[in-house]
């Protein structure tokens, strides 16, 4: 019954009246090429060489060698990521196949569609601890949407066309699918298209009519409504949609970490992003909202801050396509269950019904955010220690590349300030990892993306510590012509770990100096380092050379470059909510509070 | 507060370890589970007893119905529902105690399905107030051993769990 909601595309091949006999391993190449796939990372072991043999000679799809599992998990999520397709990951068995372990929980977390391929152990010897034998389908049982165990060569079209599926619809994300040795080397009949059969996934497209209705005759008569935007618009494609209702509404916008560039920050209804390092307009205006329409949002706890304090006097929309969202955090008095993309354009539709007999005014609305807006923008002071500023080197690379360049981050304070201080105008080109807050997604994700876009610019906004636990990828970009930009912001320490000891431990800075910066050893050399790895290094301590290093970088496209910023270990990220108090306690700066009305 | 819910399941290889590690994940303590064959081929039914609230409830419900192998969920009211356990019970006799063990069988509508000079065992079906009543009764005897069922249950009426989810 699934196939008939999704139908799958045609063999581009000619049909011929007997089904071409392939081995296991021709069965995924073929059905990944009738899919679309074009690109895969990976990385080859013991028992995925059957596999492996097939995909060298594969004209369709180009395979990247990666240098650790890992980076190809998240060079598939910045592939998925920056384009909505499916991204696709390999890798054997044991050890490799648990290196992408961090990769699928990022995809889970972050609702990223991704197909793991692994090889597994021949069947007759799984259940006996053979060499590099794991459980993955176990393993990853708590963060996939789904997985697969294949053990037999006639199963692999319908189970790598589910997988497919699976991760593309619905609530996108990973799906991994462990295909035995000998299900890779055995024979059998390639039919396709296959009969997928998936009686228990059912995604619900089409929300109710009534409760749409509801929701706008909610949102007409607000007096402080806000949009609160999560990631799930951008999986959605639902960005041009959420433009035409904002605008017509003419209520503030926010836009989850998450969903930076789902909405454009140049359009004056954008107050920020929300949350612990949220803009405080941001974080005020769901603090006063008297509804907030959650639109693919799940109620983060950085979002949120102390759940029982978050807006408290706002009744909520909630709409997602995942009906375990609603009300798992926050009470929904509009639940709506629906893909976004129809979901928002039937509320505009309705509320122009709706403001026909009650229609709105939010001036006084306005008056009190414009207010927050001119008391408290976004800004850093310059570092009192006269080195470079993180937050003007990330400003000036986001203001020198444009916005229909790609941006990816690590996770840290660097993160947040490039959440903060690009500007984005379109969706899919902002990637980090929000919800894992995984360190090290960074090149990897960006070298995905540019492999899926490669007109755009790609750069890793990286932090020293995150650059540290994947750069052994820029070996993988160098030879495969993949020339992403990668930005160091060198504070030679675990910066957003020694921001908390700063605030909450006393200043008391256990083991987050790293060295790699200032007035330290330096180890590892990062400008040595690129050119070790045929990269172009340049290394800038002085605000005066900023521009210059961030124009080289872009205009340098035979090789990947990687610039070493030595910015000043002591800069913040401000505004800050400290965890697990209310957001109505947000801090602008160190012990200042903004103050606002309450009524 | 106790719910008991009825899943209705593909019959996958990690299909258990899915629906139970999903209850741990979130925090939800199962108090019984019974799984077997339900009368389609290819799928069986799980019935779950949980103790939880209604709002924690809902989203076990709701995770559990995002496992892909998952086909239908219901929670049965208690009202409408045939529930019944399932125990067998050894039990220590003599001379002196055979024949009062086996009037009490008798009483609970049990049957002894195996006997030594010793001991007895018991089956009985009920539901948990019955099963309970039985083992307080036996308590004095001397209980060796007990196995015992997850508790089955099924909606009363003509209706089926399984009849509106195959009828497109």
């Amino acid at each position: 019954m699934s196939t008939e909601t999704f139908p799958l595309p045609a063999a581009p091949t000619k049909k011929v009246a007997e089904p071409e006999i392939l081995t296991g391993s021709g069965a995924i190449l073929r059905s990944l090429e009738n899919l679309g796939v074009t690109d895969v990372f990976g990385l080859p072991g013991g028992a995925i060489m059957p596999f492996y043999d097939e995909l060298m000679s594969s004209t369709g799809i180009r395979h990247i060698l990666v240098r650790h599992e890992q980076g190809a998990g998240h060079a598939a999520e910045g592939y998925a990521s920056s384009t909505g397709r499916l991204g696709v990951c390999i890798a054997t068995s044991g050890p490799g196949a648990t290196n992408l372990v961090t990769a699928i929980a990022d995809a889970y977390m972050d609702s990223v569609p991704m197909l793991a391929i692994t090889g597994q152990v021949f069947s007759t010897l799984m259940g006996t601890d053979a060499f590099q034998e794991v459980d993955i389908v176990g393993i990853t049982m708590p963060i996939t949407k789904h997985s697969f165990l294949v053990t037999r060569p006639e199963d692999i079209p319908a189970t790598i066309a589910a997988a497919y599926q699976i991760a593309m619809t619905g609530r996108p994300g990973p799906v991994l699918v462990d295909v035995t040795k000998d299900c890779q080397q055995n024979k059998a009949p390639f039919i396709w298209p296959p009969k997928v059969d998936l009686p228990g996934y059912r995604p619900v497209q089409k929300a109710h009519g009534k409760q749409i209705q509801a929701a706008a005759q909610l949102l007409a008569e607000s007096k402080r409504p806000v949009f609160y935007v999560g990631g799930g618009v951008i999986r959605a494609k639902a960005s041009a949609e959420l433009l035409e209702l904002a605008e017509l509404v003419g209520a503030p916008v926010v836009t989850t970490l998450m969903a930076r560039g789902a909405f454009p920050d140049s359009n004056p209804l954008n107050l920020g992003m929300p949350g612990m390092h949220g803009t405080v307009p941001a974080v005020l205006s769901l603090q006063e909202a008297d509804l907030l329409i959650s639109l693919c949002a799940r109620f983060d706890d950085r979002v949120t801050g102390k759940p029982s304090e978050f807006a408290p006097n706002a009744k909520v929309v909630h709409v997602d396509i995942d009906p375990a969202e609603i009300s798992k955090i926050r009470f929904a008095d509009v639940p709506i269950v629906g893909d976004a993309k129809e979901v928002i354009a039937d509320f505009t539709l309705a509320y122009r019904e709706a403001i026909k007999t009650t229609p709105s005014d939010l001036t006084e609305w306005w008056q009190r955010l414009n207010l927050l807006r001119a008391q408290y923008p976004l800004g850093y002071d310059e570092p009192e220690d006269g080195l470079l500023s993180p937050q003007y080197v990330i400003q000036r690379i986001g203001q020198l590349t444009g916005p229909e360049a790609i941006y990816a981050s690590g996770v840290g304070q660097h993160q947040m300030w490039a959440a903060q201080y690009i500007k984005y105008e379109r969706p899919n080109s902002w990637l980090n990892s929000g919800g894992a807050g995984t360190m090290g997604y960074g090149v990897p994700a960006a070298m995905g993306a540019k492999v899926a876009e490669p007109d755009r610019t790609v750069w890793a906004i990286d932090g020293d510590g995150c650059f540290q636990m994947t750069n052994q990828e820029l070996a993988t970009c160098t030879i495969n012509k993949i020339p992403i930009k990668v930005a160091i912001i060198n504070n030679s320490s675990l910066g957003m770990v020694r921001q908390w000891q700063t605030l909450f431990y006393d200043g008391r800075h256990s083991f987050t100096d790293l060295n790699t910066g200032h007035d330290t050893v330096m180890i590892p050399d990062f400008v040595k380092m690129a050119d070790a790895y045929g990269a172009l290094g340049i290394r800038v301590r002085k605000k005066e050379d900023v521009d210059a290093a961030i124009l080289l970088a872009n205009e340098t496209n035979d090789r990947p470059v990687v610039i070493d910023f030595i910015v000043s270990p002591h800069s913040m990220v401000w505004p800050m909510v400290p965890q697990g108090v209310g957001n109505s306690n947000v801090q602008y700066a160190k012990d200042h509070a903004p103050s606002w009305d309450e009524d | 507060m106790t719910h008991v819910l009825s899943l209705l399941v593909e019959d996958k290889p990690g299909l258990l370890t899915r629906v139970a590690g999903l209850f741990a994940r979130r925090g939800f303590n199962i108090e019984s589970l019974a799984v077997g064959a339900s009368e389609i081929p290819g799928l069986s039914r799980i019935t779950v007893v949980v103790d939880v609230e209604e709002l924690p409830l809902e989203q076990v419900t709701k995770q559990l119905n995002k496992l892909v192998n998952v086909i239908k969920i219901v929670e049965l009211d208690p009202v409408q529902t045939v529930e019944r356990e399932h125990m067998l019970i050894k039990v220590r006799v003599d001379n002196t105690t055979r024949s009062q063990i086996l009037e009490a069988a008798t009483l609970f509508r049990a049957r002894i399905v195996d006997v030594a000079t010793d001991a007895l065992v018991i089956e009985v079906t009920g539901d948990t107030a019955k099963v309970e009543a039985l083992l307080r009764v036996l308590e004095p005897y001397g209980i060796k051993e007990i196995a015992q069922s997850g508790l089955l249950a099924i909606g009363r009426g003509s209706k089926s769990i399984t009849e509106r989810v195959f009828k497109n």
